[in-house]
């Protein structure tokens, strides 16, 4: 029996949330008593590394022209089938929900999504835990099928490296034809996506308009993070409508979030506040946004800002 | 075309959450359900735009006891033109994907529209396992969706950019924020929604092998520490050495 973890890519590389997923299938392995097997597909770069994380076997699934969440269903059970997997890890991305799913219903096995604790054995169940209702609870979920599926929350379990690489296998795998002609493909290059992000800098309204962004662009970058936007703002085109985090935008888990100039809506915070800690600047003391911070600064974020990365900048350089 | 919209009811968002003595069920009381707002501002709502630019039928499917009838009669307000409930308290979303497929491999639909996932468990799993189900393509995320006879263009996000994708039907297809605008119904449809079909089915038998044993409630903040706007270092070195997040 094995844990199998696919381990996803995008343009060729392995990817942060990737070796996350693996992370969290070799600390699974270990409940489970058995091996972690990663699974790619396309050859990536930074697979065999996947080794170092503590993967036992590297499995490469062959290439395909683009990504169809059918057909890659159709391999992943294959290569489940054939190497034993009992418990199956990927990452809660777009590409791991539009699989972990299909992959569910085709091998009859009970899932949790985003799941943010390693397994828990009880009895032939495993025991899992997840953040419900916009963060306001936590549910347990016992999964008792033979086979489990779980898709891991970002930014959650570290990869560390333990271990060597290995060499990457390949396995022979039926792919059906796919039903899906790709036309285009666009992926902002160069910067971290923003689900991905450890850092993000976020700004609503208190910006007054899109051209004073600047200040957040470069606060952004002294400290490596990526930028994100309040609702309002997406909505005025102010700001890319994929930097939206929120309830109906993204919904990310970073360490660190700064909120600038945002009040803190319900709806904005449903998308946040499984953030580690949070860092509210707000020229209004009664902001709620503050109920829900670590941090809070009261006051004019134009002045605040280039402080604030100013005095990052100093840090940096000590560093 | 023949577009079936699957809808689901959740908490509102501002609604407070709480659950019974031991902690295995929400405590219903004095909560307020409502459609889950992907399935109804962005899927029901372009189910409905295709409609009325194409011709055809649009049919909501909601899992779920009477009670949860309001919910249904809302979709019809706002335009679907007739409703199935599947009568069972949905267990787990396998369960539910399965519930699904039995009653459309009764039907042919061109279209199987979902939100991109509900605002309270937020799972985006029913979708995934339905397209499975039938042996169907399955496209998330989507943001647009055009028709031209039986292909459909159809424009996905992916992390950090998107997709422009063409199939033919029957597809499953899951909406996100910019397929549609949210529709408010007017009092005509309201109306007319009272008479609209809605038609009853029995569940089929399904074993869940998932259940929720325990529900509680995240750690409470320590409180937000204040840094005054002249101490801004303070707050990089708080980073730094306390929160340890720089």
């Amino acid at each position: 029996m094995s844990v199998l973890v696919y381990a996803e890519s995008l343009g060729g590389v392995i990817k942060k949330a990737a070796q996350e997923a693996v992370s969290y299938g070799v600390q699974a392995a270990q409940v489970l008593g058995t091996d972690c097997i990663a699974v790619t597909i396309g050859n990536p770069s930074g697979a065999s590394e996947l080794g170092k994380i503590g993967a036992k076997r590297v499995v490469d699934l062959g290439t395909y022209s683009h990504f169809d969440a059918q057909v890659y269903t159709s391999i992943l059970a294959q290569a489940a089938q054939q190497l034993g997997a009992e418990f199956i890890v990927m990452a809660h991305s777009s590409t791991g929900k539009s699989i972990a799913g299909r992959l569910s219903a085709r091998l009859d096995a009970a899932m949790a999504s985003s799941v943010t604790t390693i397994p828990v054995l009880n009895g032939n169940a495993v025991e899992v835990r997840k953040g419900v209702f916009s963060g306001k609870a936590f549910a347990t979920y016992e999964l008792s099928s033979p086979i489990k599926i779980v898709t891991i929350a970002a930014n959650t379990f570290r990869p560390e490296d333990k271990s060597s690489s290995v060499q990457v296998e390949s396995l022979s795998v039926n792919a059906p034809q796919s039903k899906i002609q790709v036309i285009e493909s666009q992926t902002v290059t160069g910067t971290v996506p923003l689900p991905e992000a450890d850092l993000v800098v976020s700004a609503g309204r208190g910006m007054k308009g899109p051209e004073n962004w600047g200040i957040i662009e470069e606060l952004a970058q002294s400290l490596g993070a990526a930028t994100a936007c309040s609702r309002p703002v997406a909505d005025v085109h102010w700001r890319p409508h994929h930097e939206h985090v929120g309830q109906t935008g993204v919904a990310i888990r970073p360490t660190l979030y700064f909120a600038i100039g945002i009040s803190g809506a319900i709806q904005h915070l449903a998308g946040v506040n499984q953030s580690k800690v949070i860092v509210v600047i707000n020229n209004d003391p009664e902001a709620p946004f503050f109920k829900a911070a670590d941090y809070g600064v009261v006051g004019d974020l134009f002045d605040v800002v280039p402080k604030l990365t100013s005095a990052i900048n100093r840090l940096k350089a000590q560093q | 075309m023949k577009i079936l919209v699957c809808i689901s009811q959740t908490p509102d968002t501002t609604t407070k959450i709480k659950f019974n003595a031991d902690q295995t069920q929400l405590d219903v009381n004095g909560v307020q359900f409502i459609m889950n707002p992907y399935d109804e501002w962005y899927a029901l709502v372009r189910a409905i735009e295709l409609k009325e630019q194409l011709g055809g039928e649009v049919t909501v499917l909601h899992v779920g006891t009477l009670a949860t009838e309001p919910t249904i009669r809302k979709a019809l307000a706002i335009g679907a033109d007739n409703a199935v409930r599947i009568d069972t308290e949905a267990e787990n979303a396998l369960f539910t994907a399965k519930q699904i497929a039995a009653h459309v491999k009764t039907e042919a639909y061109d279209l199987v529209f979902l939100g991109k996932e509900t605002i309270d468990y937020n799972g985006s799993e029913v979708g995934a396992m339905l397209a499975e189900l039938l042996d169907l393509p399955y496209i998330s995320y989507a943001t647009s969706l055009q028709m031209s006879g039986t292909e459909a263009t159809v424009q996905r996000e992916i992390e950090g950019g998107k997709e422009i994708l063409k199939l033919n039907t029957p597809f499953v297809i899951s909406a996100a924020k910019g397929m549609a605008e949210q529709r408010i119904p007017n009092m005509k449809g309201i109306m007319m929604s009272k008479t609209k079909p809605v038609k009853v089915i029995s569940p089929v038998a399904v074993t869940s092998q998932s259940k929720i044993t325990k529900y509680d409630y995240p750690a409470e903040k320590k409180g937000c520490k204040m840094v005054s706007s002249d101490q801004i270092d303070e707050l990089v070195q708080l980073l730094h050495n306390e929160a340890k997040v720089i």
